[in-house]
């Protein structure tokens, strides 16, 4: 199994975005370097999926800047930002129910780069995921939420990005799940995909991840390297962890 | 009493006349099952595209085949015109807003079409023949233009299940976020999907134009019925929509021989109604 | 204030017949009475379009209450006093009929519409059906009474005593719906218009209501077309139902604006004085190309005035208001 190119150099500076009257983020700034697993943790309504969204374009920021490989992405429309290269699995899946699993992947590839080689990501996808290639045909909507997001990343991974954006993958998910979830993020990872993931799931992710941020009320709180964060009294008390 | 020839003959030819009734459903179902808009003026389109028919070949001699083509293509320019001009603008208005637009293109395009061509009905002259099938007698073209619905119904249905942009138009309705996600542009999707919405009823008017003539009014007689169809059949459900327009054409066909042709629409009408009673999302909808 | 407005405008209608206007007395007065007619019926559909029963087949309860009196008068002499109660309980029908299992059924939002549609067009279509005593598409004219006026026939040479019962009329038509306005029910329809499954786990009963107002609204609009019908003396299916005067109704008092009082009667007022200026600018030169502009007008007023004439004016004062406000003292 060949590893996608391992590029993808995100970086967001003074990043200020909200809705409407609402502000969920003020001034937030970090970076993942090519090849690198970071994670964004932090409590309920911190601002995590704004985050998300402000990076994958369905949100834009009020302030900053946002570059991706030196370039801007501040004032892209979403689909364009995904032909940079950056994959977003969102909060809560957001599969196509009514169509089946192939179906859903054959959407991944949409882009017009990931199309030619549409087969060949199909097939390593169903390499690394046996589970969805057993469920070919079937409606996505009837999967369990762990098959939904073994999906939704899956299908992620058919447009040949450089960097995957994860949402709260874990959430909503049974425990048993969750394990596997993450024992599959593993494996995206070993795969050399850059990955940046948002969870609430504290303890287990920062044994995935290089790095990590704290966000807290829309501002970074906290960040540097995971096993350094992990030995923190906030991960050990603040937050819900397996 | 009828002779029950005639019956059956009605019954063939509801079953004919219903194969392009349901490519008329199927294409209105498509852009409803995508925007969630109702082209109230939809058949006003159809109309258009079999004046273009009518006035290429009697007018310019060009063979019906390539009519035909051309008014698909007309219909496809269409489509994409009346969702830049019109829907787009009100994508995310009011749905009362959404029916007077469309409604006032109706009137638009129905006097439009008085002034520039008058009330007369229009008959493209075909002279095909008239088949007798055990004592019943079909006109060759209605058979035709059949057999050309189911083709392109069959076409429609491998279009959307296995091209990549008829997944998309699918998959959009479903999720018009995650579909931005995927690297498509909403915006362009609905664009096909009015241009093949268009299409559709370019061909449905070449079909039709073989079969009946074209006055600017000609909506008022299948522009109803189709909306009927759509709904009974539940709407942006396409296989109810090709099922309703069979049963609708049908009561329709065997109406009008049994009684009027006016009686026929009405107990077609009426069977809507009471069908919606029964099963309000449509006939083949799950009971709530 | 705002009564002193309301007795100098109504001082003024009821003035209007006897103001000096030349010889275009007899062709203003019809206008007039077309606007108070189509005003009223607006106001009647405007009863059920602001609560979020959108329908696009009033042309049903048009063409009943018209063709009820006209083909009761027509062919039993029966005087339209009596034939109006016929022609309301045969829309009320109606009404119950398109309105109780959608309602029941909650059938709601696209589908309704469309099924008002098909009620009308099944309403039409019966007309011309029937056509050995409805005239079918060539419509029936209503047998003249004798002598110049008759109040039994309610049929009058002189224009001024319709022009004084459509201005009766139009009031009692507001009046129905200043009372609807200042009603429980009122909040009972928009608390079913916002969310009937909630309103509904309150204990409204939202069948109830909302067959209510539809029989009103029906009920009204079917006298609206007796007496359009007695005027005009001649009723057609496709003027008195079908989609396409369903779809002017609407339009009329969309522009006008759905939720307030006299909407309906400045929608109908713009829209029938843009008919009349278009069908005089164009006569009998180039047919269709009145409609053609009427229905491009149409278009263009929904997309650019969404909100309506009355709706988008509120917005730009609002704005306004805003702007004053938040600029320094």
């Amino acid at each position: 199994m060949t590893a996608a190119p391992p590029t993808g150099m995100l970086e967001l500076r003074g990043v200020t975005a909200g809705y409407g009257q609402f502000t969920a983020l003020w001034g937030v700034s970090l970076r993942v370097s090519a090849g690198e697993a970071v994670a964004v943790v932090g409590p309920n309504g911190a601002g995590k999926t704004t985050l998300m969204r402000v990076i994958s374009g369905l949100v834009s920021p009020r302030e900053g800047d946002l570059t991706f490989e030196g370039q801007s992405l501040a004032r892209l429309p979403a689909h364009e930002i995904v032909a940079h290269g950056i994959a977003h699995v969102p909060e809560g899946r957001r599969i196509f129910p009514m169509l089946t699993v192939a179906d859903n992947l054959k959407m991944g590839a949409f882009l017009r780069s990931a199309r030619r080689g549409y087969r060949d990501s199909l097939e390593r996808v169903y390499t690394l995921f046996p589970a969805l290639a057993e469920r070919q045909k079937q409606r996505a909507g009837s999967l369990s939420g762990g098959e939904q997001q073994m999906l939704a990343i899956g299908r992620a991974l058919m447009s040949r990005p450089k960097i995957i954006l994860l949402d709260e993958p874990s959430m909503g998910l049974a425990p048993v799940m969750v394990l596997r979830l993450f024992d599959l993020i593993r494996r995206v990872r070993e795969e050399g995909y850059t990955i940046l993931v948002v969870e609430q799931n504290v303890r287990q992710i920062l044994k995935l991840v290089d790095r990590a941020y704290l966000l807290e009320v829309g501002r970074i709180k906290m960040e540097g390297r995971a096993d350094e964060l992990s030995e923190q009294d906030f991960v050990r008390k603040a937050y819900v962890g397996l | 009493m009828i002779d029950p020839i005639f019956i059956a003959e009605a019954a063939l030819n509801g079953i004919l006349l219903g194969g392009v009734m349901a490519l008329l459903a199927l294409g209105l179902n498509l852009i409803f099952g995508v925007l969630d808009i109702v082209w109230i003026a939809y058949v006003e389109l159809v109309m258009l595209c079999m004046y273009l028919v009518y006035f290429l070949v009697t007018g310019y001699g060009w063979p019906i085949w390539l009519g035909g083509l051309a008014s698909v293509a007309f219909g496809a320019v269409l489509g994409v015109a009346v969702h830049l001009l019109i829907i787009s603008p009100l994508l995310n208005s009011a749905a009362i807003n959404q029916f007077l637009a469309t409604g006032g293109l109706l009137f638009f395009l129905q006097s439009f079409a008085t002034f520039l061509w008058t009330t007369d009905h229009r008959t493209v002259r075909l002279n095909l023949p008239i088949i007798e099938v055990a004592g019943m007698f079909l006109s060759f073209a209605r058979l035709i233009a059949f057999v050309v619905a189911i083709l392109a119904m069959i076409g429609l249905y491998l279009f959307l299940r296995h091209t990549f942009i008829g997944t998309a138009i699918r998959a959009v309705s479903q999720d018009r976020d995650a579909m931005r996600l995927m690297g498509a542009n909403p915006q362009r999707v609905y664009v096909v999907t009015s241009a093949v919405g268009g299409a559709m009823a370019g061909l449905a008017g070449a079909l039709l134009i073989i079969q009946y003539s074209v006055h600017p009014y000609f909506g008022a007689a299948f522009g109803p019925l189709t909306f009927m169809i759509c709904v009974l059949g539940g709407l942006g459900n396409m296989v109810g929509a090709v099922v309703a327009a069979v049963i609708m054409s049908e009561i329709i066909s065997v109406g009008g021989v049994m009684m009027s042709t006016e009686m026929g629409y009405v107990i077609a009408f009426v069977l809507f109604i009471v069908m919606m009673f029964a099963r309000p999302g449509g006939i083949l909808a799950k009971r709530e | 204030m705002a009564r002193l407005t309301a007795a100098a405008v109504l001082a003024i209608i009821a003035a209007a017949p006897f103001l000096p206007m030349g010889g275009m007395r007899q062709y203003a007065l019809h206008v007039l009475v077309q606007i108070f007619i189509w005003s009223f019926i607006g106001g009647a559909w405007s009863l059920m379009g602001r609560f979020g029963l959108i329908s696009l087949g009033h042309g049903a309860f048009l063409g009943a209450g018209a063709y009820t009196t006209t083909l009761l008068w027509n062919f039993w002499g029966l005087t339209p006093w009596l034939g109006v109660l016929v022609a309301v309980a045969g829309a009320v029908v109606i009404g119950l009929v398109l309105g109780y299992p959608c309602f029941r059924f909650r059938v709601v939002g696209h589908y309704f519409a469309l099924v008002t549609l098909a009620v009308g067009e099944v309403v039409r279509l019966l007309v011309i059906a029937e056509r050995d005593w409805t005239g079918g598409s060539l419509g029936v004219t209503l047998k003249a009474s004798a002598g110049e006026a008759s109040l039994a026939a309610i049929q009058f040479a002189d224009k001024r005593v319709f022009y004084y019962a459509s201005v009766v009329v139009w009031l009692g038509g507001l009046w129905v719906w200043r009372r609807v306005d200042r009603s429980m029910a009122r909040s009972a329809l928009e608390a079913i218009g916002e969310d009937e499954t909630a309103a509904a786990s309150v204990g409204i009963r939202v069948t109830r209501f909302k067959l209510g107002i539809t029989v009103l609204s029906a009920a009204l609009t079917a006298v609206g077309g007796v007496l359009y019908a007695q005027y005009f003396t001649y009723v057609n299916p496709d003027t008195l139902s079908g989609i396409g005067v369903s779809l002017r109704i609407v339009f009329a008092v969309v522009l006008g604006g759905m939720y307030s009082l006299l909407g309906p009667t400045v929608g109908s007022a713009l829209t029938i004085a843009l008919s009349e200026y278009l069908r005089v600018l164009f006569g009998l030169k180039f047919i269709g190309m009145a409609e053609t502009i009427y229905g491009l007008v149409l278009i263009l007023c929904i997309i650019f005035l969404p909100a309506g004439i009355y709706g988008s004016l509120r917005a730009a004062i609002a704005r306004r208001m805003a702007r004053r406000r938040a600029a320094p003292a």
